[in-house]
């Protein structure tokens, strides 16, 4: 187990590493010089001058990377061109928003697709697991903000229940703040929940047919008790990294999510900084971002550990 | 050890076995409807897209100042075709009505289909040729080239998709050619695994080993042993990457980051998000066309998948 | 305690409908053990899994089934009806303990949750017994034990588990299925054992299957030998081994694998292989493979009957007796 973390933790640093180089290099790729952009049109040579030296532009790719490299471990991201925020102040003020959204969305996701999943793995064949196959192919292919739109057309134009656009901070009491994450997580999690339904069931109907389950079944214990201490745990390996793959495309799906619903998370900062060509909030975002992905992929290895005793004392081969 | 593989064969062998029970007779007139339909919607959007040009239409940027946000079916007059070329006002029937600056819905969607299948179609063929040019090479040479790549692709992979191309766009700007660039370049690792896993498993067949033992280079033994057998899980495979791509081109115009000139089913959704309230078609409309197209893609991708027989275990 | 009527199990499948039990009765008194052999194939973990539903739902039974458990009736086609069975009054052993047991629970785990299902013993309660039972089927340390998963234990230690689990609610009846087929050699006799001493101890009936005659030999008061979804002989123990009369039987005895032999040896001394059971041969389904079959035995089926006190079998020239010619 030990040599199993140590491999996950060196890719995990190789990976941030990477990251790191690639964000810089976007950078230093850029075809028009950035001063320019920051000083806007009429700005004198002088000042152009002035940001370029600020920004270390005037000297080697390596020197600016080793440069950006320190100040970034001591977590100093710069600060942006238009709001003068340090880049990491902006941030962290964000992301509450941003992980309340990505959990809410994930807790929907798996609400609706564990039940589902187990139920039409019980059922496999029936007509309710062939509907909610066929209705699940559907879903996948409705685009998050396309759903986004709907969701909002229905249930904050028509029935008026929840509120369109908004956010009420924690402060405003938890119902308040509750409400206007509704739609937005059900936004992402009608359309993540399907994998992880698929997953888990096609997994389940391989479990079912385990020894253990017929040792279970005769037991005499009923198929819900079965069905959820018996077989659930070892089906869920799968679930568990489908979910960690998941992560990807959620964090894709907060950005616009956030945009659409006008969420101050760390997506829309993102897309406001594009908007607005912020520089140094575009580059911290995206760092950030990269990094916080890789990490949450290597806490999900890690709850595979947790879950199968199997790989807990055996090691990585398992 | 060889207890979990042996438990894992097994899981593989009960997946099969699941799959492949049940009534196939009473599936099979299904299973065709269900892979013409996908086959003739693309087909027209793909007709649409071409012959856009040639339409008795009103240019997708025409703005009919008289017939602002008109219901279908409205009439109008307006200049047919290029407006240059074009010889007066003439009589036309806005079939799917009007956004909220006059601009025909209809000549928007078939222009905006353009867009989508360029970037959907043309940026797969980069990853399928890069990713799975380098897949086959990895899977056949193994040993270090592998090594390297896997490296590669992990750090792609780590970025989640759409911020990559965010940051591209942002750094590079959004021309047509830098996206398809772009959204080649993220489709690469997913090619390569399948065209990875495919080359593995067919790299120690006897028609590949006999191949060898009648001294066959290794460069034609890829090309006329291995290839034919990997193309072909890899253009379904394209097929579901099509899908997705058409979701993210939808994305970015919708974010107004894609192609700024043309008109996009993603732009006019953004666009129609306006007036959702007093206008829902102006919405519906373009995300109910691009909805079925990606359903469509996605509908063939699956269904051919079963026919062509890939192991989603082995990627 | 047990009877069973004309059982009938078939599976409906692409390929057609495979009869892999086709008109198996018998009964089974209380505190008797029933030995069932016969090759690999030919029906014996479907027989026993058909009395406890454990099938997939593929499996259909015959319209003429008829089972009886301690007086009364046992709808095996109702779940309902099952559970009242299963775990409290009908236990089962597996023949892979490295499959039969769930690899994400602890032992203790599995062994309480019947206690507390069935009983309503709480969880202080239930570990006390759970502890005394991993101790009764001679399990060393068995408070570590308890809290262990079943892959840090021995493929014996896991069977030891299994049998607690099944001896957990006090059964009237256990079935073993094969409970040493897949251990080492050196620790089937230990298991065999006990099971006999459990058995001895709690008065429970048995059925006790194997494909190996000498498992049986000592253990069983009576022995049914099977053969393509069909008993084909049957008698106490004793007069089987004086007097085997089906030629399949006598088979399966010169295939009793010898001490000097390697261990588990699948059974393959039978010439030819046992028959498809979609298109099952007419008359004796032996005949194929008979030294003795005769036009009579491909042309009629021979019943099951009688010979002298309890020995049956179905056999037209049995042993014994001179051929047609
Ligand atoms: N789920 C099933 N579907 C179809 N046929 C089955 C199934 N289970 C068992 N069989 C068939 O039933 C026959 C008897 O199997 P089994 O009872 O396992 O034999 P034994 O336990 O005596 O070795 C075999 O021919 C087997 O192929
Ligand atoms: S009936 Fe005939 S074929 Fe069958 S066992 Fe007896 S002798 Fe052999
Ligand atoms: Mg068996």
């Amino acid at each position: 187990m030990a040599k199993f973390v140590t491999l996950k933790l060196l890719r995990l640093i190789g990976v941030v590493f990477a990251v790191s180089a690639l964000t810089f290099v976007m950078v230093a790729m850029l075809p028009a010089d950035i001063a320019y952009d920051i000083a806007g049109q009429d700005a004198t040579p002088a000042q152009i001058e002035a940001i370029r030296a600020e920004l270390g532009l005037d000297q080697n790719v390596l020197v600016r990377y080793g440069h950006w490299l320190m100040s970034l471990a001591q977590g100093d991201m710069g600060r942006s061109f238009r709001s003068d925020e340090p880049v990491l102040d902006a941030i962290w003020s964000r992301l509450p928003v941003t992980i309340e959204l990505l959990v809410l969305s994930q807790v929907f996701a798996l609400l609706l697709a564990i039940p589902a999943g187990v139920y039409c793995a019980y059922r496999a064949g029936s007509r309710f697991d062939r509907v909610l196959g066929s209705t699940g192919f559907g879903m996948i292919s409705v685009p998050t903000f396309v759903l986004a739109i709907v969701l909002i057309y229905l249930f904050a134009l028509r029935l008026e229940w929840l509120p369109a656009t908004g956010y009420e901070p924690f402060s405003e009491g938890v119902w308040a703040n509750l409400r206007t994450f509704v739609l937005p997580s059900l936004s992402i999690a009608l359309v993540e929940w399907v994998p992880l339904m698929r997953t888990l069931r096609s997994d389940m109907i391989a479990t079912l047919k385990e020894d253990f389950i017929s040792m279970a079944k005769a037991k005499g214990l009923p198929a819900w008790r079965i069905l959820t201490r018996h077989a659930l745990r070892p089906s869920s390996f799968t679930l568990i990294t489908i979910l960690g793959l998941q992560i990807g495309g959620l964090i894709g799906g907060a950005l616009i999510i956030e945009t659409i619903f006008a969420l101050p998370g760390i997506g829309r900062l993102l897309i406001n900084a594009i908007y607005a060509r912020d520089y140094m909030i575009v580059q911290g975002c995206i760092l950030f971002i990269a990094v916080g992905y890789v990490v949450i992929n290597f806490v999900v290895d890690m709850l595979y550990v947790a879950l199968d005793p199997r790989i807990r004392t055996a090691g990585a081969g398992g | 050890m060889s207890r979990s593989i042996h438990g894992f064969e097994r899981r593989a062998r009960v997946a099969e076995a699941v799959a492949s029970s049940g009534a196939r007779g009473a599936r099979r007139r299904k299973l065709n409807v269900m892979l013409w339909l996908p086959i003739a919607w693309i087909a027209f959007v793909f007709g649409c897209a071409l012959s856009a040009d040639w339409w008795p239409m009103p240019e997708p940027d025409y703005m009919d100042f008289l017939s602002q946000g008109a219901p279908p079916g409205t009439t109008g007059e307006v200049p047919i075709g290029a407006f240059e070329s074009s010889e007066g006002l003439e009589h036309y029937v806005f079939w799917l009505g009007t956004d909220m600056m006059g601009r025909d819905i209809v000549s928007r969607l078939m222009f905006g289909a353009r867009v989508s299948l360029t970037l959907g179609l043309l940026a797969p063929l980069i990853g399928l040729v890069i990713g799975g040019g380098l897949g086959m090479a990895a899977g056949y040479w193994r040993g270090m080239l592998e090594a390297t790549a896997v490296g590669v692709t992990d750090t792609i992979l780590a970025f989640p998709g759409i911020v990559l191309l965010l940051a591209i766009v942002f750094y590079l700007g959004g021309s047509l050619l830098n996206l398809t660039l772009a959204l080649g370049f993220l489709t690469v690792p997913a090619f390569y695994r399948v065209a990875r896993a495919n080359t593995l498993t067919y790299a120690e067949r006897e028609f590949v080993t006999a191949a060898k033992a009648m001294g066959a280079s290794d460069v034609s033994i890829l090309a006329r042993e291995i290839l034919p057998n990997v193309i072909m899980p890899m253009l379904v495979y394209a097929l579901l990457i099509v899908a997705l791509l058409i979701v993210v081109e939808g994305v970015l115009s919708f974010l107004g980051l894609s192609v700024p000139t043309a008109p996009s089913w993603g732009g006019m959704i953004a666009e129609g998000r306006e007036y959702l309230d007093e206008h829902p078609r102006l919405c519906f409309v373009p995300a109910f066309v691009m909805f079925l197209t990606v359903l469509s893609f996605n509908l063939l991708g699956d269904r051919l998948r079963g026919l062509t027989d890939v192991r989603e275990s082995n990627i | 305690m047990l009877t069973v009527s004309n059982l009938r199990t078939h599976f409906h499948t692409g390929r057609g409908i495979v009869r892999a039990v086709d008109g198996v009765s018998f009964n089974l008194a209380r505190g008797r053990t029933l030995g069932i052999v016969g090759e690999s194939g030919s029906g014996k973990t479907v027989l026993v899994r058909s009395l406890l539903g454990l099938l997939p739902s593929t499996a259909k039974f015959g319209g003429e089934t008829e089972i009886g458990f301690e007086g009364r009736p046992l709808d095996i086609r109702s779940e309902t009806a099952l559970n009242q069975v299963r775990g409290r009054a009908i236990a089962m052993v597996f023949q892979d303990p490295m499959t039969s047991l769930n690899p994400v629970m602890t032992v203790g785990a599995q062994i309480t949750e019947s206690l507390r299902y069935h009983l309503g013993l709480t969880g202080g309660e239930a570990r006390e017994r759970a502890v005394a039972l991993i101790d009764s089927v001679g399990i060393p340390m068995a408070r570590q034990r308890i809290d262990q998963h079943p892959h840090q234990l021995s493929g014996g230690l896991r069977q030891r588990v299994a049998i607690a689990i099944a001896l957990a609610c006090e059964p009237k009846l256990l079935i073993a299925d094969e409970p040493t087929t897949a251990l080492d050699v050196t620790i089937q006799a230990e298991i065999l054992d006990l099971l006999a001493r459990q058995q001895a101890e709690r008065d429970m009936a048995m059925i006790l299957i194997t494909h190996d005659l000498g498992v049986v030999a000592g253990r069983a008061d009576d022995i049914a030998v099977m053969y393509a979804g069909r008993i084909v002989e049957r008698a106490p123990t004793a007069r089987l081994f004086a007097n085997m009369r089906m030629p399949y039987t006598q088979a399966l005895m010169n295939a009793i694998p010898r001490l000097e032999a390697p261990p588990n040896t699948p059974l393959r001394t039978i010439g030819g292989r046992p028959p498809d059971l979609v298109n099952p041969p007419p008359g004796c389904r032996f005949a194929p493979r008979c030294p003795r079959a005769e036009s009579r035995c491909t042309d009629h089926e021979p019943p099951l009957e009688g010979g002298e006190s309890g020995h049956r079998f179905a056999c037209w020239y049995p042993v014994g007796e001179p051929g047609a010619a």
